[in-house]
């Protein structure tokens, strides 16, 4: 009954987004506000329907109600409470289930939020994301039906594959969805603005909250989704350039651009045609990657869920959606002027910059994941192209980028005076210099790609702290420093566990141990131990660094039970935001048994700087509510004499 | 290709005939030997998996290939005669770095060209 | 100009969607062929098995083409290509085959069960071998000419629509 009732509330809610779509667009057309009105109304609508129908579904996981076809292929009673939960999003139905909501949400959100451009614009923001939706819940209702049952039910399920058995699902899907989603209120803020002809600054102040927030989103989804592969796949890498994260990787740069260039436009009025842009970009890369990553279109590590019978559907959703907003800004762009000039060195410029080379990354990260795939449909080669061409060609844009970030907050808008650069940059030309001396005296690096590495990491970093710790500092520059040292953070991480990394393959009996420069683990006990779904042989190694302990890690090699299959779970421990990380492999016949360890020195930075980033998202978004709180306050001190 | 996925579904449905799993690895005594030979590895495309090298890879043929790659570079071949020596059997597609000729212009020439279209754009901006 | 420029991003997009379009409903695995089609087969010498003759280089330049089939005991496919192989045989092909990752006692107990078409076989313990032949998997049949030029490459198991097809590669290959 339940899922029945789940599957109903999925068509009242697409009938919502129906009336969503269209009473506010023929409303407007015609001038008839009780129509355009009814965009609030419906999209909380929307709102509440498609979070029963979610509740329902996560209730015939939890309960493991195998006559839902989906709950059966995907869920076992045996599963622990938590995968039981988050299984609901760990096949396509349920994941697009997710999708749907959070962007249902996002719409409860805009209706609720104060309408600063009015409430016309708010109808046909509404009413463009009512249309984004309509066609979502179409393909969920009539292509991927999550409440379908299975007739008869089968007595146990058939589990979920055990790499998603892991805390990381609870939160990367639903975060990296809540970022794509968020970007598609930036798609319709602009597909919206182009309408209403209202670009400018304040339809870029209403705007860029939004894509802070969902920038922000995004940012904590990718971070947790690296940290995740990095633990889980077990081969100590955290970003492998596969097209899956290149997919999510794509709109999170468009969306950095944006939140840059939609500055120019929110302070100088210019940029206008620019930003738009990237506000649709963003969002259709969002949806782009996640077609890629369903469809099964490219060859992935991390292809779960891949069903390529439904891409078709899925490609057409995207045809329109992606067609129509770049049909409308090409007949609409030509309207929006530019807006005003800038001198060569300012602000502006500096923007301008970083929006080129993101612009740049982003194409080549486009091109180099689609470019096997083009030459092979043109009958050439077929070729790879892997971790090697991007690291070559992206890192050394990553860095001129590093470099300009450093110096673009000291520049001054429309055009900027250069004389105080030297005496404000002074610090973070000390650390640059200090950081490649330690790199190559004390470190003993040779590499220069990573002695750049620390250089670039200490400059960013110290000219960031050098705005932090200024005072009369803006929610607005806080966030942007806080954002800019997690830049410097993650290089600083990613360089330093790459290329101060200890490595060693070495088959051990338990008693013996192995050295790696400073680093001692000594094999304690290898053991079988069993968890709730799974047995595993189990292996203690005990880690010293200069004689002093450091602790144990637990490497695991798991059988799961449904569905029966074998995987390597890491047994890590920290040092100092460092890890010692193993991997345990075979027995080779005779006692002794294969252990990989690696010393990955500071590789917690790596995602702490993906922290630090997001935070400094959420702080910038801080000045944005405590402005609408300010303003309210004004209004209410203004009415207050007149009341009395 | 057909025939493949139902390989693979016949190997699924059969766990009792399963392939026998791997040797483990024999590091080089060498250390600097060792590295090189892992650089080779993680640029070495395994044919078996979903877009992994062969360092990172469980599958059988990926230890296969390993030993080849420790094999030939304890012979003292250097890294880019055991690229080539894969690239020879298995075509292009095994190394993950591209190769550098006529049909892969565009792809090396893109990031300078990338941001030349955006200067470009930009000082047609700056000029008017 | 200028109102052209603006559609830049439409037709961008429009290339990529036909070449998603096109991309949609090839298989994830690709079939990687092997590159040493035309050139001669690896140096190598392999001990026998199953109660054949071990297997070397020089067994296949013998002046007539011939079959050589890579198997392995565990290898679900192999078996259920053994009745083609034997009408490959019966169809008067000569058959070599080489035993991947197996060991003997699993090789004779396979050739028992399943029949054994093979004049020689060559144990490859460790794998190597086909990484020689550009081979990306099991089971796979080479057709390899008098001069022991590898001439064609068939990957996956051998179904009965394709024995005439290689038995007229064979006759190709003379």
């Amino acid at each position: 009954m339940i899922p029945e009732l789940g599957h109903f509330a999925l068509w009242l809610a697409a009938m919502a987004a129906l009336a969503q779509a269209f009473a506010p667009t023929v409303g407007l057309w015609r001038n008839r506000d009780d129509l355009a009105d009814l965009a609030v109304p419906t999209a909380l609508a929307q709102g509440l329907f498609t979070g029963l129908a979610f509740v329902a579904l996560a209730y015939a996981f939890i309960i493991s109600d195998f006559s839902v076809k989906l709950v059966a292929a995907n869920s076992h009673s045996m599963k622990p409470d938590m995968y039981r939960f988050t299984g609901v999003w760990a096949n396509h139905e349920g994941s697009l289930l997710l999708w749907v909501l959070v962007m249902a949400l996002a719409g409860v959100a805009v209706a609720l939020a104060p309408a600063t451009l009015g409430s016309r614009f708010r109808a046909r923001v509404l009413s463009v994301q009512g249309f984004v939706s309509l066609g979502f819940f179409a393909f969920l209702l009539f292509a991927s039906n999550p409440f379908e049952r299975l007739i008869p039910a089968p007595t146990e399920g058939v589990g979920l594959n055990p790499l998603l058995q892991d805390p990381g699902l609870a939160f990367h899907p639903p975060l990296l969805y809540a970022g794509y989603v968020g970007l598609s209120v930036a798609f319709a803020f602009a597909v919206a603005g182009m309408l209403e002809n209202k670009v400018g600054p304040q339809w870029a102040r209403a705007t860029r909250p939004w894509i802070a927030g969902a920038w922000a989103l995004l940012t904590l989804g990718i971070a947790l989704g690296s940290y995740w592969a990095y633990y889980e796949l077990g081969w100590g890498g955290w970003w492998f350039w596969d097209p899956v994260e290149n997919a999510a990787l794509m709109p999170w740069i468009a969306a950095t651009a944006l939140l840059h260039s939609i500055a120019v436009v929110m302070k100088r009025d210019a940029l206008r045609a620019w930003t738009l842009l990237l506000a649709v970009a963003a969002f259709s890369l969002s949806m782009m990657g996640t077609f890629i990553v369903r469809s099964g279109l490219l060859t992935s590590v991390h292809a779960f869920a891949v069903d390529p019978t439904r891409g078709l559907f899925l490609m057409l959703l995207m045809a329109l959606y992606i067609g129509g907003a770049l049909t409308i800004y090409a007949l609409a762009a030509g309207r929006v002027a530019e807006g005003r000039q800038f001198a060569l060195v300012s602000r502006e410029t500096s923007l301008v910059a970083n929006n080129l080379l993101l612009s740049a990354m982003l194409g080549v990260i486009l091109l180099g994941t689609l470019y096997p795939m083009a030459l092979e449909a043109m009958g050439g080669a077929q070729i790879s192209v892997g971790p090697p061409y991007f690291n070559r060609t992206i890192v050394p844009m990553l860095l001129v980028a590093a470099v300009l970030m450093g110096i673009a907050p000291w520049l001054g808008w429309k055009r900027s005076a250069t004389g105080h650069l030297a005496r404000r940059l002074l610090p973070a030309s000390i650390a640059t210099a200090a950081a490649a001396v330690v790199a190559v005296l004390l470190l003993d690096v040779r590499g220069i790609g990573a002695i750049l590495g620390f250089a670039a990491a200490a400059w960013l970093g110290a000219a960031s702290i050098t705005i932090l710790v200024r005072r009369g500092l803006t929610f607005n520059s806080a966030g942007m420093a806080l954002a800019h040292l997690g830049v410097a953070v993650s290089i600083l991480g990613a360089t330093a566990s790459g290329a101060l990394q200890r490595e060693a393959l070495v088959a051990l009996r338990v008693g013996d141990s192995v050295q790696m420069g400073p680093w001692r683990a000594e094999l304690m006990d290898v053991r079988p131990v069993a968890g709730p779904n799974w047995t595993a042989i189990e292996a203690t190694l005990y880690v010293q660094r200069n004689g002093r302990p450091v602790g144990t890690v637990t490497p695991q090699s798991r059988m799961f039970i449904a569905p029966a299959q074998e995987t390597t779970e890491s047994g890590r421990t920290g040092w100092r935001m460092g890890e010692v990380y193993a991997v345990l492999g075979k027995p080779d016949g005779s006692g002794r048994w294969q252990v990989h360890l690696w010393v990955k020195p500071l590789v917690r930075l790596i995602w702490i700087g993906g922290l630090l980033m997001a935070l400094g998202g959420v702080v910038a978004l801080g000045g944005r509510v405590r402005a609408l709180a300010l303003r309210r306050r004004k209004l209410v001190t203004f009415a207050e004499p007149q009341a009395a | 290709m057909r025939s493949l996925a139902i390989a693979l579904l016949l190997a699924v449905a059969a766990p009792s005939v399963a392939e026998p799993p791997p040797p483990p690895d024999v590091p080089l005594s060498d250390p600097s030997a060792e590295a090189r030979a892992r650089a080779v590895m993680s640029e070495l495309r395994c044919l078996t998996c979903q877009n992994q090298s062969i360092a990172d890879s469980g599958a059988s043929q990926a230890q296969a290939m390993r030993t080849e790659v420790r094999t030939r570079i304890a012979a003292g071949e250097d890294p880019e005669q055991v690229r080539a020596w894969f690239v020879d059997r298995y075509g292009d597609w095994v190394s993950f770095v591209p190769p550098a000729r006529e049909d892969t212009a565009l792809l090396w020439a893109a990031p300078l060209l990338f941001l030349a279209i955006g200067l470009a754009l930009v000082a047609r901006r700056f000029r008017r | 100009m200028a109102r052209f420029l603006w559609l830049i991003p439409l037709a961008l997009f429009a290339g990529l969607f036909v070449l998603m379009f096109g991309g949609l409903g090839k298989p994830q695995q690709a079939v990687i062929r092997s590159h040493m089609i035309g050139k001669p087969a690896p140096e190598f010498a392999l001990e026998g098995a199953g109660g054949r003759p071990g297997l070397a280089t020089a067994d296949l330049v013998t002046g007539k083409p011939v079959l050589v089939n890579v198997f392995a005991s565990w290898c679900l496919p192999c078996a259920v290509e053994a009745p083609q192989l034997q009408a490959l045989k019966d169809g008067g092909a000569t058959l070599l085959g080489i035993a991947v990752r197996d060991t003997p006692q699993n090789v004779a107990g396979f050739l028992a069960k399943h029949g054994n078409p093979f004049d020689r076989i060559g144990l490859d313990t460790n794998g190597r071998l086909l990484l020689g032949f550009g081979a990306s998997g099991v089971p796979e049949t080479y057709v390899i000419d008098g001069r022991g030029i590898i001439r064609y490459q068939h990957i996956g198991e051998v179904r009965p629509e394709h024995v005439q097809m290689l038995l007229a590669e064979l006759e190709k290959a003379k």
